[in-house]
C-alpha cells in the first residue's frame, strides 16, 4: 500500500510493456482452446453424490478421541480495559479444563497483515489476540472457557462476569471522515488518479450529473459455521479448519507458533460457503495456542452470533460519482471517490473505484479512495469486493445521466466503452461488453421497455426494466503447485492444497486435465485440501481456476519431458522434442505426423515403471502486467414495486457474461446465478446494522440479517459470449465474483423506471420507496 | 421408550437439554444434519420426525422419544440415492453443499404436505385438498431453508422434477 509498491509495480509493468508478448505466459494462446473435449462439457459436479448424502465430512465432523470443546466470550464495550474478570464460577462449572483471558493466554504475536510482499501473511488483522488487557472492538474475544463438552463450555462462559473501563470510541462514519486517510495504493493500483481536469469539465458540459452514494455493511454468512479442530502431536500440529486458504495459512501458523513449515498440516478438503470469511481469524490461534497448553485436542466453533462479532465483512462506504457528457453522449468527465472503513490495523480496501478505472473512456478522469478509522470489528474481502458496491454507484449514475439526456442507457454505454485501458492505454486481452449488452437486451426484450418512469402499472404494482454493467478484473495467482501423478493404468492423479467451496474446483480441473493429458475424465483423479499437498494459493480475486490451471499446464510440460527421456530411442516418438508433440488418446504423439505416437502404459511398462510422478509450479501471472485483462457483463432486471407497501418483487434477471471461455457451463451457471443472487441480497436486504452510539452489530442473527430465501429469487437467465482470452490458461477468465456486480444498479434503475424514485443508498427496503 | 433413528433404536439422552441436532451431530456422529445457526434461522438442520420436517436445532432429543427419525443418511446414500439427492445432482441445486442435507431433507417432507393437501401462504383456495405444486408454491414452502451459494434455482427444479414424476 506504499509509494514504493507504486514505483515497483509501475516499473514492471513498463519493462513488460517493452517484452514482446511471445516471450511472457499467454504469448502463444493455450492450444488446449482449440481441442478440447471434457473442457467445455456439462458434467456434474464429481463430489456431488457425497454432498447431496451428507457424506461430504466438513471441518466440525472429524471425530477424534479425548477432544474438548471452546466457548469464546466478547465484549460487550467498543474501547476500555478489562478492569475486573470474575471467572471463578465458570472455572467451577462442571466439566470445565480451563479458563483463558490474556493472563494466561500463551504469548503469541500478531499475525501479518494480508498483502502483496508476502503469501503467507493472511491476517486480516494485526491486533493482538487474548494478549492485554485492552478492548479494540466491541465483539472483541475476551475470554475462551474449555471444556470437556460444547454445552459446558457454553454454559461456563455464561457464568463469567467483566467490568470495563470504558473510553471513548471512534463509531460514526460521518465524524471518521474528517480524519480519513490518503493511501498511496489500493491492492495494486496506484490510488489517485488525475487526468486531466475533470472538475472543470463537470461545470462547463451541457450534461452531468453529480451525487453521493451510500451502501452499508454486509456479513459473507456461509451457512456453515466458523470452526477448527487443532492437534498436537508432540511438536506437530494438524490443524481441521474450514479455511479458503489452506496453504498459506500453514504458512503463517509456522510463522507464528516457531515451527517448521513440515510441522504444520492444515486439512480442508471442504469448505461450507467461504465469500471471503474463510480465513484465518482469532479463534484458529486461540485453538492452536490453547491446544497445546492444555495438551488435548481442541474445537473452536464460533456461535452464529460469533460469527458476526469477530469476523469482519464488506465495508460500508459513501461514494461519489459525478459524470458529465458532451451533446452526443461523450462522457468529458468520469470522477469517483470516496470513503470506506478500514481500520490502521486492517489489511481491506474496499476497492470500489476498479470499475471506474476500467469500463468506460472519458476526457477526464478524478479517482481516489480515502479510508476512514472506526474501532470496529476488522474489515475483509467479500465477494466481488470493491466492485459490487462501486458499479452500483457508477452504474446508478450513468443511469441518472442517461435519463437527465433523454438517451437509452445501452446507447450512452455502448458510446464511451473503452477500446483500450482508459487510464493505461494497454489493450485489452479479450473485451466483448457490446456483444454482451447486444445479446443480454435481445433475449430480455429490452426494447419493450418505457423510457418515461412510473408509466407501467398493474393493479397496485408499478413495473420497471433496468440494466447495468457488471466488471471485475482477471487475476492469477503467483505460487501455484501441482503435482501429477501418471500411472501405467492409464489414471492420473491431480493434487494440490486448494479446497472445494462450491466453485467445483475438483470437477473442473478433472475436466481440464483430462483434455491436457489426452485421457478420459473418468481416469482423473483430482486431490485436494491439504496443506501436505503441493502449495496453492488463497481462493481469492476469482483466481483458483486459472492459478491452478497455468499450474496444471506447467506440470503438462514437465510430464511430456519426463516421458520422452522414458521412452527413450526404443520408442517410436524417440528423437521428438517436447515442442513437436502432444499429450493424446491416452499417450504422447507427435503433432505433425500423429501416427507415430507411443500409450503411456507402453511407455511406463518398458521403462518398468508403475508411476512418474512431477510437480510443477505455474509460470509468474507476467500477462496480467502485459495486458488489460478484464471481465465484465450486462445485467437486466424486470420488477414490481407495490403502490401499497413499497415492497419490490424481483421478476427477472438475465446476465450476460463476458468472462472468456467457459468450462463447465453447468457449474458455470450455478456460480454466475449465485453471485447474483448474493447482488440481490446486496440490492434489496442485506445490512449490517451497526448502532454508532455502541459500537454493537444490531442484527447478529440469520433472523435479523435477511438474505435472499427461495421466494425471494426468480428463475435467473445466464448467457455468455464465451470468446477465449488468447492471453490466459484455456483462455478462461475467473467468474466467481463478477455475478455479483451490476446487479444493484441494475436493480435501483429498474425501480426508478417503474416508480421515478432514485435510491441511492442501498439496500432499497420498503421505507425509501413509501417517502414521497 | 427408545428414539427410531434411521430404523436403528437409541435410547434417549439422560440429560433432557439435549436437542435432536446435538444428539444426531455430537453423539451419534450422523453428521449429514448440519448447524447454520442453533436457533431456527436457517433450515440447515432439518430432519423428518415420522415424515414431518422439523429444525432439529429446536427440537430436544426427548420429544422424539417413541417416535422414528429420519436424517439424511437415511434417505439414501452416495451408492443409492433417493430420488430428490439424484435430482440435485442432476440440476446442481448445491454449491458448497452444506445446506443440501436440510433442503433435501425439507423438499421431501414438503412434497408429502403438499399430497397431503396442506395449503401455503401462497395457496389461494385454502379449502382444495389437491395442490398444485407451481414453482412458486414450491419456492414459497421451501423459504425457511437458507442457500448462501445461490443454489435457488437448481433447488427447485430439481425439486420441480421429482414432484412431476410423482404426480398421479
Amino acid at each position: 500500500m506504499s509509494k514504493i509498491q507504486n514505483a515497483v509495480i509501475g516499473s514492471v509493468r513498463t519493462v513488460i510493456g517493452w517484452v514482446p508478448a511471445g516471450w511472457l505466459p499467454g504469448g502463444a494462446p493455450d492450444p488446449l482452446i482449440e481441442r478440447r473435449a471434457a473442457i467445455g462439457s456439462q458434467a456434474s459436479r464429481l463430489d456431488g453424490p457425497l454432498k447431496v448424502a451428507g457424506q461430504a465430512r466438513f471441518a466440525a465432523e472429524v471425530v477424534m478421541e479425548r477432544l474438548c470443546h471452546a466457548a469464546l466470550v466478547h465484549s460487550t464495550v467498543t474501547r476500555g480495559r478489562l478492569a475486573r474478570m470474575d471467572t471463578q464460577a465458570a472455572e467451577a462449572a462442571p466439566g470445565v479444563i480451563m479458563v483463558v483471558t490474556y493472563r494466561n493466554m500463551p504469548r503469541v504475536g500478531p499475525l501479518p497483515l494480508m498483502g502483496m510482499a508476502d503469501l503467507s501473511a493472511v491476517g486480516n488483522s494485526s491486533l493482538p489476540i487474548l494478549q492485554d488487557a485492552q478492548v479494540r472492538y466491541n465483539g472483541q474475544v475476551v475470554a475462551a472457557v474449555i471444556a470437556e463438552t460444547q454445552d459446558q463450555a457454553d454454559h461456563a462462559a455464561s457464568l463469567i462476569q467483566v467490568d470495563y473501563e470504558r473510553e471513548p470510541a471512534r463509531t460514526v462514519f460521518e465524524e471518521a471522515k474528517a480524519h480519513a486517510r490518503t493511501p498511496a495504493s489500493v491492492l495494486i493500483e496506484k490510488n489517485h488518479v488525475s487526468v486531466g481536469n475533470a472538475e472543470r469539465e463537470l461545470i462547463s458540459a451541457p450534461h452531468s450529473v453529480d451525487n453521493v452514494y451510500r451502501t452499508p455493511g454486509q456479513n459473507h454468512n456461509a451457512i456453515e459455521l466458523h470452526t477448527v479442530t487443532a492437534a498436537w502431536e508432540g511438536e506437530s500440529l494438524v490443524v481441521h479448519d474450514t479455511t479458503q486458504m489452506v496453504a498459506p495459512s500453514a504458512s503463517a501458523l509456522a510463522k507464528l507458533f516457531g515451527l517448521k513449515k513440515e510441522q504444520v498440516r492444515v486439512l480442508s478438503p471442504f469448505v461450507g460457503g467461504g465469500f471471503g470469511g474463510k480465513g484465518l481469524w482469532d479463534h484458529q490461534i486461540v485453538a492452536v495456542a490453547v491446544a497445546r497448553m492444555i495438551g488435548r485436542p481442541l474445537r473452536v466453533t464460533l456461535s452464529r452470533e460469533g460469527v458476526y462479532r469477530i469476523i469482519g465483512g464488506r465495508s460500508p462506504s459513501e461514494q461519489r460519482v459525478a459524470i458529465s457528457a458532451d451533446a452526443a453522449g461523450k462522457f468529458s468527465a468520469l470522477v469517483h471517490t470516496g470513503y470506506s472503513v478500514m481500520p490502521p490495523y486492517g489489511a481491506c480496501p474496499e476497492q470500489y473505484t476498479m470499475g471506474s478505472r476500467a469500463l468506460y473512456d472519458a476526457g477526464s478522469f478524478e479517482i481516489v479512495q480515502r479510508h476512514v478509522d472506526l474501532d470496529i470489528v476488522p474489515n475483509t474481502f467479500m465477494r466481488a469486493p470493491g466492485e459490487a458496491i462501486g458499479t452500483f454507484a457508477l452504474e446508478s449514475a450513468i443511469d441518472e445521466l442517461a435519463h437527465g439526456m433523454g438517451m437509452d442507457p445501452i446507447e450512452l454505454r455502448l458510446h464511451n466503452i473503452a477500446e483500450r485501458h482508459p487510464l493505461s492505454g494497454t489493450p485489452f486481452s479479450q473485451h466483448a461488453l457490446k456483444q454482451a449488452f447486444d445479446d443480454g437486451a435481445r433475449r430480455f426484450g429490452w426494447e419493450r421497455r418505457r423510457t418515461t418512469p412510473a408509466t407501467r402499472r398493474e393493479g397496485e404494482w408499478r413495473i420497471g426494466m433496468g440494466c447495468a454493467t457488471g466488471s471485475f478484473p482477471y487475476v492469477r495467482m503467483p505460487g501455484a503447485n501441482v503435482s501429477i501423478t501418471l500411472r501405467s493404468d492409464g489414471t492420473a492423479t491431480i493434487a494440490c492444497s486448494a479446497q472445494e467451496m462450491g466453485m467445483g474446483t475438483a470437477t473442473v480441473q478433472a475436466q481440464h486435465a483430462a483434455d491436457r493429458l489426452g485421457l478420459p475424465i473418468e481416469a482423473i483423479t483430482f486431490e485436494l485440501g491439504d496443506s501436505a499437498l503441493p502449495a496453492a494459493p488463497m481462493a481469492g480475486g476469482s483466481s483458483q481456476t486459472v492459478s491452478i490451471a497455468g499450474a496444471i499446464a506447467a506440470g503438462a510440460e514437465k510430464l511430456t519431458l519426463e516421458l520422452l527421456r522414458l521412452a527413450g530411442n526404443a520408442s517410436p516418438v524417440a528423437g521428438l522434442r517436447p515442442s513437436e508433440v502432444r499429450l493424446t488418446a491416452g499417450g504422447i504423439a507427435s503433432t505433425s505426423d500423429p501416427a507415430r505416437n507411443e500409450s503411456y502404459r507402453s511407455i511406463l511398462a518398458r521403462a518398468a515403471r508403475d508411476a512418474v510422478t512431477i510437480t510443477a509450479a505455474g509460470s509468474a501471472p507476467l500477462e496480467m502486467f502485459k495486458f488489460a485483462m478484464h471481465s465484465s457483463s450486462a445485467v437486466f432486471c424486470e420488477l414490481r414495486v407495490s403502490d401499497v407497501t413499497g415492497e419490490v418483487r424481483v421478476d427477472r434477471l438475465l446476465g450476460s457474461f463476458d468472462c472468456g471461455t467457459i468450462l463447465n457451463p453447468k457449474t458455470a451457471a450455478s456460480q454466475f446465478r449465485g453471485g447474483m443472487i448474493m447482488g440481490l441480497g446486496l440490492a434489496l436486504m442485506e445490512e449490517t446494522l451497526f448502532d454508532e452510539r455502541s459500537g454493537r452489530i444490531m442484527n447478529a442473527t440469520l433472523a435479523d440479517y435477511h438474505i435472499p430465501a427461495h421466494l425471494d429469487v426468480p428463475q435467473i437467465d445466464v448467457m455468455w459470449t464465451g470468446i477465449p482470452d488468447p492471453r490466459s490458461p484455456l483462455g478462461a477468465r475467473g467468474i466467481g465474483e463478477i455475478g455479483v456486480t451490476g446487479v444493484a444498479a441494475a436493480v435501483a434503475n429498474a425501480v426508478f423506471n417503474a416508480t421515478g424514485k432514485r435510491v441511492r443508498d442501498l439496500p432499497i427496503t420498503l421505507d425509501k420507496l413509501l417517502t414521497e | 421408550m427408545a428414539i427410531r433413528v434411521n430404523g436403528e433404536d437409541v435410547p434417549p439422552p439422560d440429560d433432557i437439554r439435549v436437542s435432536l441436532l446435538d444428539l444426531l451431530r455430537e453423539q451419534m456422529n450422523l453428521s449429514g444434519t448440519k448447524v447454520g445457526c442453533n436457533q431456527g434461522a436457517c433450515g440447515a438442520c432439518t430432519v423428518l420426525i415420522d415424515g414431518r420436517r422439523v429444525l432439529s436445532c429446536l427440537t430436544l432429543a426427548v420429544q422424539a422419544d417413541g417416535k422414528s427419525v429420519t436424517t439424511i443418511e437415511g434417505l439414501g446414500t452416495a451408492e443409492n440415492l433417493h430420488p430428490l439427492q439424484a435430482a440435485f445432482i442432476e440440476h446442481d441445486g448445491f454449491q458448497c453443499g452444506y445446506c443440501t442435507p436440510g433442503q433435501i431433507c425439507a423438499a421431501a417432507a414438503m412434497l408429502e404436505e403438499a399430497a397431503a393437501g396442506m395449503p401455503s401462504y401462497l395457496t389461494s383456495d385454502l379449502t382444495t385438498d389437491r395442490i398444485i405444486l407451481s414453482r412458486e408454491e414450491v419456492q414459497e414452502r421451501m423459504s425457511g431453508n437458507l442457500c448462501r451459494c445461490g443454489a435457488h434455482n437448481g433447488i427447485i427444479d430439481a425439486i420441480l422434477e421429482v414432484a412431476g414424476e410423482r404426480r398421479p
